[in-house]
């Protein structure tokens, strides 16, 4: 085969190459349209929960591997998400706290209407060390309080942390409480408690 | 295939013990482990696996006349030729040139139906999913014809341009992260060794001996939930924790996510109806 000749044939695989490899990745377009045909009769409500924001869009298209400049949009549009405490306190009763760290209950199409969801911060994290039954997809949150010593900057970074994980670490997979409204305020104050309270079994 | 039942309650009875070691064990994650392995060990005990009843109803449901046609499902093509069994469970899904689509088996059983029996399946619909007092006719059927494949290997099927694009599009859905958790597929199944609360997860982001030993082993009796389940079943209510609307039954994301599936898992070999928690 002559210098020409293999060249020729070379860019000719890679013509045939280049569709196969094109259809690898399906269209958005594509892409939507299975969505639709399988979730298509949910309610708008529902349909809504599944169209991605910006952020997530973004984290889908990357799978969470994103480039330290989308990092750097999506801490800034996510921390615009989180709100305070109007009254500056951002802990509450830590015994409520367990209640909410421990309810794995809300936002699945099962719940019966008016189902209090809860944080299942269980699911992911061990905590109150004497439970046995904790998940592994999120680091120990073991003595959180007691390692922090208790301090304000610490309280005040979970809270965000917890409100909107994807103001903290972008395309975190740790749900967004706050701002996807799943927990509320209080909830948010109490499952604080539960892991700065000195009192609280997470810190004994 | 026709197996005793070892009384359920028995198999009830050493799950509650399990269960019982589980919460009065001490905290350090081997233990609770090891504990998690011995329990998995007494449910893989073929002869106390009520799975096979569903294999059995399966196989008269096959044979009977039904519908306006007053005719049986054992012309139905499952991909190898009409009536032939032995195998068409481990290449599906696959592309059906009659319909023009891709299909996994309760698809395809839903197709046979209604163009060979002419039988109203929205009261087959209806019972998609067995509950106390209520068998479903696809699983039972489902598990019939994949049984019938047990011992050999997964086999997907990825020459077709639509079941190309299938697995494309299944792999895309897997990492779609949405609903008011913000979960996808790979939140819970992308990482080695990862549990919630004390359930473990398989990794199936990466094709090998953990997806294979996954899909080989479904259809499988849930001895929680006293039935036999389809994969349709498992994607069902993995999108319920996902927290996603419910997915229409043999719709088309379902089936191409188990296309993904299937192609992470080629190569292993069935047994089914396997028996899980
Ligand atoms: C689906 C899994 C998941 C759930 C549910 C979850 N988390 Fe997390 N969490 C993670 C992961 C993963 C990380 C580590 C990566 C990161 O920081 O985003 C994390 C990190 C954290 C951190 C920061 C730890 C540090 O590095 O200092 C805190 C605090 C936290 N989670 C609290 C909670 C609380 C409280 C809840 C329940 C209300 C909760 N998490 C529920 C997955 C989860
Ligand atoms: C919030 C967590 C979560 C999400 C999201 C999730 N799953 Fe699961 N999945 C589970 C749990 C828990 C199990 C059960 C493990 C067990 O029983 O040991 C499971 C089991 C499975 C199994 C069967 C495993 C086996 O060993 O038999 C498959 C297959 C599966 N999931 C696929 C998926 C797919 C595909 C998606 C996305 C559509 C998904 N999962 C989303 C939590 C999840």
């Amino acid at each position: 085969m002559t210098k020409t000749a293999f060249l020729t044939a070379a860019c000719a695989a890679l013509l045939i190459a280049g569709p196969a490899l094109a259809q690898q990745k399906p269209s958005q377009a594509t892409i939507e349209a299975y969505v639709k045909s399988t979730f298509g009769k949910a309610s708008p409500e529902w349909q809504a929960r599944i169209t991605p924001d910006e952020s997530l869009a973004v984290c889908n298209t990357t799978r969470n591997a994103v480039s330290s400049v989308q990092s750097e949009a999506i801490i800034k549009r996510e921390m615009a998400k989180v709100t305070y405490p109007a009254d500056g306190k951002l802990l509450g009763d830590w015994k409520k706290g367990y209640t909410v760290a421990n309810n794995g209950r809300g936002g699945q199409f099962s719940d019966p209407p008016g189902t209090v969801a809860g944080g299942n911060c269980f699911a992911c994290h061990q905590l109150d060390p004497k439970e046995v039954s904790y998940g592994t997809l999120g680091p120990s949150l073991s003595a959180y309080g007691k390692d922090r010593k208790y301090d304000a900057e610490a309280i005040k970074d979970a809270y965000t942390k917890i409100y909107n994980s994807m103001a903290v670490v972008p395309c975190s997979n740790m749900p967004r409480f706050g701002t996807n409204k799943v927990l509320d305020e209080q909830q948010i104050k109490d499952v604080m408690a539960y892991l700065f309270d000195p009192e609280s079994p997470v810190n004994k | 295939m026709k197996l005793p039942i070892i009384g359920a309650a028995v198999l009830a009875a050493a799950m509650t013990l399990a269960a019982g070691h589980l919460t009065a064990q001490a905290p350090p994650q081997d233990d609770s482990e090891k504990e998690i392995e011995r329990y998995r060990q007494m449910l893989s005990d073929p002869f106390s696996n009520p799975g096979f009843l569903a294999v059995d109803r399966g196989e008269v449901l096959w044979a009977e006349p039904r519908g306006a046609k007053k005719a049986s499902l054992e012309a139905c093509d499952l991909g190898e030729g009409p009536g032939k069994l032995d195998g068409a469970f481990a290449k599906l899904p696959r592309y059906f040139a009659d319909a023009d689509r891709v299909m996994d088996t309760e698809q395809r059983l839903l197709w046979c139906m209604d163009t060979l029996q002419g039988l109203d399946t929205k009261d087959v619909l209806a019972r998609r999913f067995s509950g106390p007092g209520r068998a479903s006719d696809l699983e039972d059927l489902t598990a019939f014809i994949a049984n019938k494949s047990s011992g050999m290997k997964i086999q997907p099927q990825l020459s077709h341009p639509k079941e190309i694009e299938m697995a494309a599009v299944g792999e895309e859905l897997f990492y779609r992260r949405g609903g008011v958790m913000d979960f996808s597929c790979a939140t819970c199944h992308a990482e080695e060794g990862k549990r919630i609360r004390l359930q473990g997860l398989p990794n199936l982001s990466v094709a090998g001996a953990t997806a294979q030993a996954t899909m080989a082993s479904w259809p499988t009796y849930r001895v929680s939930q006293s039935a036999l389940r389809t994969m349709q079943h498992r994607l069902w209510d993995c999108y319920r924790q996902q927290r996603w609307p419910v997915p229409d039954f043999g719709s088309d994301s379902l089936t191409a996510l188990t296309v993904f599936l299937q192609k992470q898992a080629a190569g292993g070999e069935i047994a089914v109806p396997s028996i899980k928690r």
